[in-house]
């Protein structure tokens, strides 16, 4: 018995031996394969009488358990080390910076123009377009500007060679007329004609060109028209834009007397933040009033039922203070140094 | 505008200091553009008088002055100007004064010899740039005044900038009236006595056009002359009014024309022949104008004529041959009413302005001519001497403007502005401003006076009210609105989506001029008649783009020139052609489009990675994505901007939305570009078209897939095979799918192979291998009688 105590011992310290699978399948083989040590000694019982082989059964099965169990135990310890060795190998430097195609981004001025659309969209108003080489008429006339009018004279127009009815539009407010028309045009027949309700971003066009001015540049044009709007609701409208566009409300917004032909009363709308580099400086940032009767008319909207009030305001502008922008000129020189700040 | 705060407060004198006066302007509609201080901050210079002048001991270039700046015993001082000399009277700066920039002036010894003070120039105490010596001041100036005191240097220059519409306020009374009308402070206009004539010399005056002049009003003056000098009191009011003096005759009518807005011009009446006539031009005629422009007057430019030839633009300009000079002894006032419609714009289109015309063409009070020349008058007499004639006054009282009452309906008026006003305080506002408010039941009917030209129509009353009950008084209200949703479709998509997808791969939005140079038309767009500008601000901004092509190119050389090699960036914007029938602007089409371009490596510079360089196909990926889920087919294409093996229109069922490709080499070298980028343009519509997703059921069945190797010719393409497969596929074919080419070693130079997986499947049941196999066997059949195919590895 003896001696098979010795065999477990030494299969154990074999089987400790063995440094991968490969060895300790070898090793299993001396112990436990068909001409195994163990395995030869269960094929000789049979030359034993009954009581020594039951006997003897007994101990080498015991001792066939014992390395059984320890082979097990064995071939788990190595699995657990090659995946740790694994593992261990297959390390990576995890601050190595992540791989493939890197996002582009908004123009600054988009940026300003989706939010403006995003809150003016939230109390119903939607997006209305316009062309940019427009006629004199929409760009004047019907906004009540006629020929020799003094206020020709504030917008200088670029015009197009071999027509003189047709120019680059210097603002956005000839929307107004179209989009007006339209309006009108699509509830003919109905009892009571909706609210209108727009704005109308896109470019502009004006000879001048220095630090401050650039022949291209952006409007947004706003229009609402009812039977019951009013130059408080004016108020209402563009102090809240004004303070949920640059969310504070520790922005001063003053509406001072002005003149444009297409409104009366007209006002220039300024803001003043009450902190930052701009603090206390009031800040010229649109124009708007309540839509002149004769605008209605040439818009085919009866002025004695309704009201309306429009704004043009410069998104340019506006992303300048939003995000600091000292320069107008950046918007338009595509310089990817300054475009891809705004991500 | 611009003039000095102490003239204005001689006509209406509010209790607020000159910042809160500023801020009452603004925000009674005359924006203050600038106020700024007469002069410098300095203290302690006074008026003195020179009492000797000898050479300093030590110094050749310096004297030694005896100065009484009224403090009972002569200062000495050391002064170093060339003009310095006993008797004249100047500015001295006494020991503790500080001058313009914290200069404090210390008694000091100057070569040898103690000096209590300085004698100033004018720019010294920074009242001008002259510096030729010292400030000469007039013989009566007060001995020991604060100069500030004595040349009213504590004041302010207010720059307005008039709206349009208000034509009345340009002038001190106009202003002053409006101040007084805000802050109830008392108006003070001038008082303005008739001369009477003392000598009968009269110059007869005929309307020939009363439409366009309806009053004129002249009046002769003889033994002027007009060599006297010009009161301080009137040059300094002048010179801050921003006009410089230039003789007394004139600076008279610029004078009466900013106190009172009244328009004044004065001929030599030696050079006039005969009556007066205010008439349109006749064929060939032309005036030399006072700025020394020679023009031919168009048929509709009034002028002012004698009996022999035109003397001068009306009410725009003077003519140099009739205009008082320093010689003149004789001079003909004209003070006249020219209605704005028959002066404006006509200055313009001669290249000028005027402060005439300025005035005319906004609206002069047409009942002010008569007392600006009583006025005008009584200043020359006093100041050049002389003796007047009777005023002769033509008018045609017919086209002289009418002020016809306008209905105001207060109610109407609340629900415009949204506020309670009542109609007391309604009439009460209305009333400062010199309008008069008649009850007509519930309304009033209001008749402006004749220096308004802004209120024709009940509107104009509204805004008025508006401004006098301050619009800062007007509630700022969240609107009510009547409540719709507004529509959102599944088969359109928001700009944003597509600006938001571009830059998710990649792309930086631009934006770029709408004008460009006219060669980027002719080379990227083959366009040799552009749309060009009238009046373009430069050659490079002259023509309108056809195509948003060139202006990313542009971006691209620019950023490379800034060491930038990779650059994607894409642009939404309008393009311009000429289309005769174009909506909604006839003889244009213009439609936005969305444009891209996509240069340098295909990733960032990264680890990892090959700097593989941006192809043909890396971009197609994107214009495909810009169009999902619909599916775009593509086809080779001739583009003068593109090279042509590498570009492909761009079709939506079976329609051509755009473009895709590489920049020709040519233009690669032209403009510098270094390598070639990869370009698309859609147009925007089509790229905003989206489909609303439609269910199908899902397959339970398994799939099968077989892969089909084809050899086919070099110039076979894919969209042709898989389009030709497609013709004879069975129903149970679902997809054929390219994923392989190969074209190299093992097939035939003028050949490739195209690898397909063909994905077959039935709903209802599994296929069997018989079905499959016969399936295929049509394909391959197809290829091979269709396209000269053969399978590969057959016969390899």
């Amino acid at each position: 018995m003896e001696h098979l105590d010795q065999l477990v011992q030494q299969a154990i310290a074999d089987f400790a031996a063995a440094a991968d699978g490969a060895q300790l399948e070898q090793a299993k083989a001396r112990y436990l394969g068909k001409s195994g040590s163990l395995t030869e000694r269960l094929k000789s019982l049979g030359k034993l009488d009954p009581e020594a082989r039951r006997e003897a059964g007994a101990s080498i099965n015991a001792a066939k358990t014992a390395i059984e169990a320890e082979l097990e135990a064995r071939r788990t310890a190595l699995r657990e080390a090659a995946l740790l060795a694994q593992l261990a190998a297959e390390a990576l430097d995890v601050t190595l910076p992540g791989r493939g195609a890197a996002p582009g981004g908004l123009h600054p001025v988009s940026r300003t123009l989706e939010r403006i659309e995003q809150l003016f969209g939230s109390i119903g108003f939607v997006v209305a377009d316009g062309p940019e080489i427009e006629t004199d008429w929409h760009n004047f006339t019907a906004l009540n500007t006629p020929e020799n009018h003094p206020a020709r004279s504030m917008h200088d127009t670029f015009y197009l060679e071999g027509h003189d009815d047709v120019l680059l539009r210097t603002h956005t407010s000839p929307v107004q007329i179209r989009a007006m028309q339209a309006h009108v045009e699509r509830f003919k027949d109905a009892d009571t004609m909706p609210e209108l309700r727009l704005i109308a971003p896109g470019r502009v066009f004006r000879v001048d060109s220095d630090a401050t001015h650039s022949p291209m540049f952006h409007q947004v044009e706003g229009l609402w028209v009812g039977e019951n709007v009013s130059f408080a609701d004016l108020k209402g409208v563009v102090a809240d834009f004004l303070r949920k566009f640059f969310e504070t409300d520790d922005l001063q917004v003053r509406f001072r007397p002005s003149f444009f032909p297409f409104t009366e009363p007209s006002a220039e709308i300024d803001v003043a933040f009450m902190s930052g580099a701009l603090e206390g400086r009031w800040l010229e940032i649109a124009g708007c009033g309540m839509v002149h009767p004769n605008v209605l008319r040439f818009g085919g909207i009866d002025p004695e039922r309704y009201t309306g009030f429009a704004f043009g305001m410069g998104p340019d502008r506006l992303t300048m203070l939003r995000y600091g922008v000292n320069d107008l000129r950046l918007f338009f020189e595509g310089d990817l140094r300054f475009l891809s700040q705004f991500r | 505008m611009q003039f000095s705060e102490q003239w204005l407060r001689t006509f209406v004198d509010p209790q607020l200091d000159s910042d809160a006066l500023g801020h009452l302007l603004t925000m009674a509609g005359l924006e203050v553009e600038e106020a700024d201080p007469a002069a410098p901050a300095f203290s302690g210079v006074v008026v003195a008088q020179i009492v000797e002048a000898e050479k300093h001991p030590n110094a050749d270039k310096l004297k030694l002055c005896k100065v009484d700046a009224g403090r009972g015993e002569l200062l000495q001082i050391v002064c170093g100007a060339p003009n310095a000399a006993v008797g004249m009277k100047v500015p001295c700066a006494t020991v503790g004064a500080v001058l313009p920039g914290d200069f404090s002036i210390k008694a000091a010894k100057l070569r040898g010899v103690e000096s209590f003070g300085m004698l100033c120039s004018a720019r010294e105490l920074g009242l001008s740039e002259d510096h030729g010596g010292l400030y000469a001041l007039p013989e009566d100036a007060p001995i020991g005044t604060d100069i500030r005191l004595y040349l009213g240097l504590d004041d302010t220059l207010f720059t307005i900038k008039l709206t349009p519409n208000r034509a009345d306020c340009l002038s001190l009374e106009g202003v002053a009236r409006e101040v007084a009308a805000v802050t109830g402070a008392a108006f003070r206009p001038t008082e303005v006595s008739p001369v009477a004539p003392t000598i009968d010399a009269r110059r007869a005056i005929v309307l020939d056009a009363p439409q366009a002049c309806p009053r004129y009003c002249g009046r002769i003056l003889r033994g002027v002359d007009a060599k006297a000098p010009t009161p301080d009191w009137m040059v300094r009011r002048l010179e801050r009014s921003g006009i410089r003096s230039i003789s007394a005759l004139v600076d008279v009518t610029n004078y009466v024309m900013l106190e009172l807005g009244q328009p004044l011009h004065a001929f030599d009446n030696t050079r006039l022949q005969g009556a007066i006539h205010v008439r349109f031009p006749r064929a060939g005629e032309q005036v030399l104008l006072l700025n020394e422009q020679t023009v031919a007057p168009a048929p509709d430019t009034l002028l002012i004529a004698d009996e022999q030839r035109a003397l001068a633009l009306a009410g725009i300009m003077g003519g140099e041959e009739s205009g008082v000079t320093l010689e003149t002894t004789e001079v003909f006032l004209e003070s006249a009413f020219f209605a704005p419609e028959a002066i404006a714009g006509r200055a313009r289109s001669y290249g000028f302005s005027s402060d005439a015309s300025h005035r005319f063409e906004r609206g002069v009070d047409f009942d002010l001519a008569n007392r600006a020349l009583e006025r005008a008058t009584r200043l020359i007499l006093d100041i050049c001497g002389g003796a007047a004639g009777p005023i002769e006054e033509a008018v045609a009282p017919e086209a002289l403007p009418s002020r016809a009452p306008v209905l105001l309906r207060t109610a109407r008026a609340r629900r415009v502005l949204g506020i309670t006003l009542d109609d007391a305080a309604i009439q009460s506002l209305l009333e400062r401003v010199h309008l008069k408010v008649e009850r007509d039941g519930e309304d009033f009917r209001v008749t402006p006076p004749s220096w308004r030209f802004d209120i024709e129509i009940e509107v104009d009353l509204v805004e008025e009210l508006a401004r006098l009950y301050g619009y800062d008084n007007i509630p700022a209200v969240a609107p009510q609105g009547s409540l719709m949703m507004t529509p959102s479709s599944e088969h359109r998509r928001p700009v944003w989506d597509v600006r938001h997808l571009l830059a998710g791969r990649g792309y930086q939005e631009v934006v770029n001029f709408a004008f460009v140079e006219e060669a980027w038309e002719r080379d990227f767009c083959a366009n040799e008649d552009p749309i060009r500008l009238a009046n373009p601000i430069a050659s490079q901004l002259s023509v309108m783009r056809s195509s948003l092509i060139a202006g990313l190119v542009g971006n691209l050389a620019t950023n490379r020139k800034r060491q930038i090699d990779r650059v994607r960036v894409f642009e939404v914007a309008r393009v311009f052609q000429r289309k005769a029938d174009g909506e909604p602007v006839a003889g244009f089409h213009q439609s936005m489009r969305v444009a891209g371009l996509a240069a340098g490596t295909a990733l960032p510079e990264q680890w990892g990675e090959r700097g593989r360089a941006v192809d043909f196909f890396d971009v197609k990926a994107d214009v495909e994505a810009l169009f999902a889920p619909r599916q775009l087919t593509f086809e080779t294409l001739s583009h003068p901007a593109l090279h042509p093996g590498r570009a492909a229109n761009v079709l939506l069922d079976g329609h051509s939305v755009g473009f895709v490709g590489e920049l020709h080499p040519v233009w690669v070298q032209r403009y510098d570009l270094g390598s070639a980028p990869v370009v698309f343009e859609v147009e925007l519509d089509a790229a905003l078209q989206s489909r609303m997703p439609a269910y199908r059921e899902i397959s339970r069945m398994p799939a099968v897939f077989r892969d089909l190797a084809l050899v086919v010719g070099l110039d076979v393409t894919v969209a042709r095979v898989i389009e030709t497969l497609r013709a004879v596929a069975p129903e149970v074919v679902k997809d054929i799918a390219l994923f392989d080419v190969y074209h190299g070693k093992g097939i035939d130079p003028d050949k490739k192979s195209l690898a397909f997986r063909v994905l077959m499947q039935d709903t209802q049941r599994t296929l069997e291998d018989a079905e499959v196999d016969a399936a295929v066997a049509v394909l391959v059949q197809q290829a091979e009688t269709a396209l000269g195919a053969r399978l590969r590895g057959a016969g390899d």
